[in-house]
């Protein structure tokens, strides 16, 4: 194999890939901070100011509050049960945390509205119990714990596999128990693979709209994220909010990508 | 303190890593457990240290039965084939951290650190993380962190094995004054009869999960137990039912009714120290150690005939010895089944 192709078929691909993420990518990023600021800073700022704008940035904050400590300690516990202690079950596991990946957000809504719902399985007794889940905070917690569990799991496990277990015993043969060991030295091997899974659990979180419209009933000033905002915004041909929502929603993803992308710089170094 | 494993056993799966073990190592002692891989002898080592959980037999270290100890309450230092350094932290936290988890305070902890640095020859490196090290430089460290915590004793799997011939030489000799120094009982293991030679004062020859001898260097070169022993501690040649080192064969240029004919197929100078393989009548493959001075006597050329005498030869066929091609008088013979027939020249 040669190492390195001839300069034009390099200028080739070289022009295909950026033309390629020029159309898909930047076009209609650019076009969206264009259309937004169009009329200056004002419009989109009064329009996310706005009481309902308002609410949404929190609701969406505090989805990502929620979900992403709970999916982070879940997902590394799920790792280590897949790398360290192998038995038939982990076949099943595997295979199951990649559900959400595979599944339509809005089937896992659905799913969530069949088993909560009023003549849902759990629903009646819960609402019986006075636990409120659909169309409240309770149900889009569980959607965006649904849809983020695979990230943290996902980057860990690989990054488990590659510290191997050495480490741990030359700890264990210097006295240490084993959650001293975690803390000590597992957690601290791991951590760039952990804080990785974390910044995409969060953006996934951050954007999820399919499986939160769903069980949410996406009412303003109470169950509603910054996408379904965006949604409804643009459904209601107001534009300045529907786009100051979305370049919000975009810079919150691009901080995130951001810290990703210094992760990721630290876990080569 | 002394460690004794009586009738260990221990299986992977289908595979027999340690098949009814003893071994016994006295206090204060330098052993070797030496073997081919898939011998057991990591198996065993780690079965000491707790690392691994033996279906049968027990591990005393001490006249304690450890068996059920967990690791971390063995009190053992364990150095690693790979280090396995904590690449987190730097050479002084590595070293300290065995200190730490006993909650010494920092005070201490750094006087300890800085003497085992100082122990390993690694002073001046304490802020250095493991990837800035040479490979030597981190086994020294790991060695260091071993000791850090005053261990009952120590042991060491394949500690030279990822390293280069010259670090792998200098560390052993400074292990040996190490242990001199210390006197901690220290096993280690190895798959290189040579380092297990210049190392350590006991040896334990382990082959397919079983021990197969074990005792001084010079014990088992001089009276192997088996054919296994003999071709696996030093270099042997195989003529016929009978093994002779390679050293133990005269070179002659006129055949008698003691010599058998060969064919000079290779010199290999190897400094002083001259390796000449032959081929036999009969096909079989022979080598023989000279030295240069010998080789310039003789004059040997590739392609040349010449005569070897066997001048010692060991037999392990049943209980008749066989005497070597020529041989005269045997003199004495080891107990037992395997027999030792030494001529005289």
């Amino acid at each position: 194999m040669r190492t390195a192709s001839p300069a034009p078929s390099r200028w080739a691909l070289r022009v295909v890939g950026l033309g390629y993420l020029t159309l898909l990518l930047l076009a209609p990023l650019v076009a969206i901070f264009y259309k937004t600021f169009e009329h200056g800073l004002a419009p989109p700022i009064e329009a996310i100011t706005s009481t309902n704008g308002l609410h949404a940035l929190k609701l969406s904050l505090l989805m990502v509050v929620i979900a992403v400590p709970l999916n982070t300690i879940f997902g590394i516990g799920c790792a280590l049960l897949l790398v360290r202690h192998k038995w038939k079950g982990n076949a099943l596991i595997d295979s199951v945390i990649n559900l959400p990946f595979a599944m339509s957000p809005v089937v896992i809504g659905l799913a969530l509205f069949l088993l909560y719902g009023a003549k849902g399985w759990l629903g009646p007794d819960l609402a019986e119990a006075g636990v409120e889940i659909l169309f409240s905070v309770p149900g889009m917690v569980l959607a965006s714990i649904f849809v983020s569990i695979p990230f943290v799991v996902r980057e860990t496990v690989p990054v488990l596999q590659e510290i191997g277990t050495e480490q741990e015993q030359a700890a264990s043969t210097l006295g240490a128990n084993a959650w001293q060991t975690f803390w000590r030295v597992t957690l601290p091997s791991i951590r760039w693979g952990v804080a990785y899974g974390v910044v995409l659990t969060t953006a996934r979180v951050l954007g999820e709209f399919g499986a939160v419209s769903i069980v949410s009933g996406s009412r303003s000033g109470e169950t509603e994220t910054l996408p379904l905002y965006v949604k409804k915004a643009f459904d209601n041909f107001e534009f300045p909010a529907a786009y100051g929502a979305s370049v919000l929603l975009a810079l919150l993803a691009l901080t995130t990508l951001l810290a990703m992308n210094v992760l990721k710089r630290k876990e080569d170094a | 303190m002394g460690i004794s494993v009586e009738g260990a056993v221990k299986s992977f799966g289908d595979f027999q890593a340690l098949d009814d073990v003893s071994v016994e190592v006295p206090d204060g002692s330098l052993t070797a457990l030496l073997g081919p891989s898939g011998s057991g002898k990591s198996t065993l080592l780690r079965a000491i240290a707790g690392l691994e959980t033996l279906d049968a037999g027990r591990v005393t270290i001490d006249g304690e039965d450890v068996s059920t100890k967990p690791t971390q309450k063995r009190e053992v230092g364990f150095v690693f084939q790979h280090y396995a350094a904590f690449k987190h932290m730097t050479v002084f936290e590595n070293v300290g951290f065995g200190l730490k988890i006993r909650k010494w305070d920092k005070a201490k902890i750094a006087d300890r650190v800085h003497e085992l640095l100082n122990l390993v020859q690694l002073p001046g490196l304490a802020d250095r993380y493991p990837s800035q090290l040479s490979g030597g430089q981190r086994q020294r460290m790991a060695l260091a962190r071993a000791l850090a915590v005053q261990p009952q004793v120590l042991l060491l799997d394949e500690p030279f094995g990822a390293l280069d011939a010259r670090v792998r030489k200098d560390l052993r000799a400074w292990l040996r004054n190490l242990h001199e120094e210390m006197n901690v009982t220290t096993i280690f293991v190895t798959h290189d009869q040579e380092e297990a030679m210049d190392v350590a004062g006991q040896l334990v020859v382990m082959n397919q999960g079983r021990v197969e001898q074990s005792g001084s260097a010079e014990d088992l070169y001089e009276h192997p137990a088996n054919e296994f022993v003999m071709s696996f501690v030093g270099e042997v040649n195989r003529l016929g039912e009978d093994f002779v080192r390679p050293h133990d064969i005269e070179v002659v240029l006129e055949a008698d009714d003691r010599t058998e004919e060969g064919v000079v197929k290779r010199i290999v100078a190897l400094g002083f120290e001259i390796r000449v393989e032959f081929v036999l009548g009969d096909g079989t493959d022979v080598w023989v150690q000279l030295t240069r001075n010998e080789l310039q006597r003789l004059e040997l050329r590739e392609g040349q005939i010449a005569f070897l005498r066997p001048v010692q030869a060991k037999s392990f066929n049943g209980s008749t010895p066989s005497d070597p091609p020529g041989a005269s008088t045997p003199q004495g013979s080891d107990d037992g089944g395997d027999a030792e027939v030494s001529a005289a020249v």
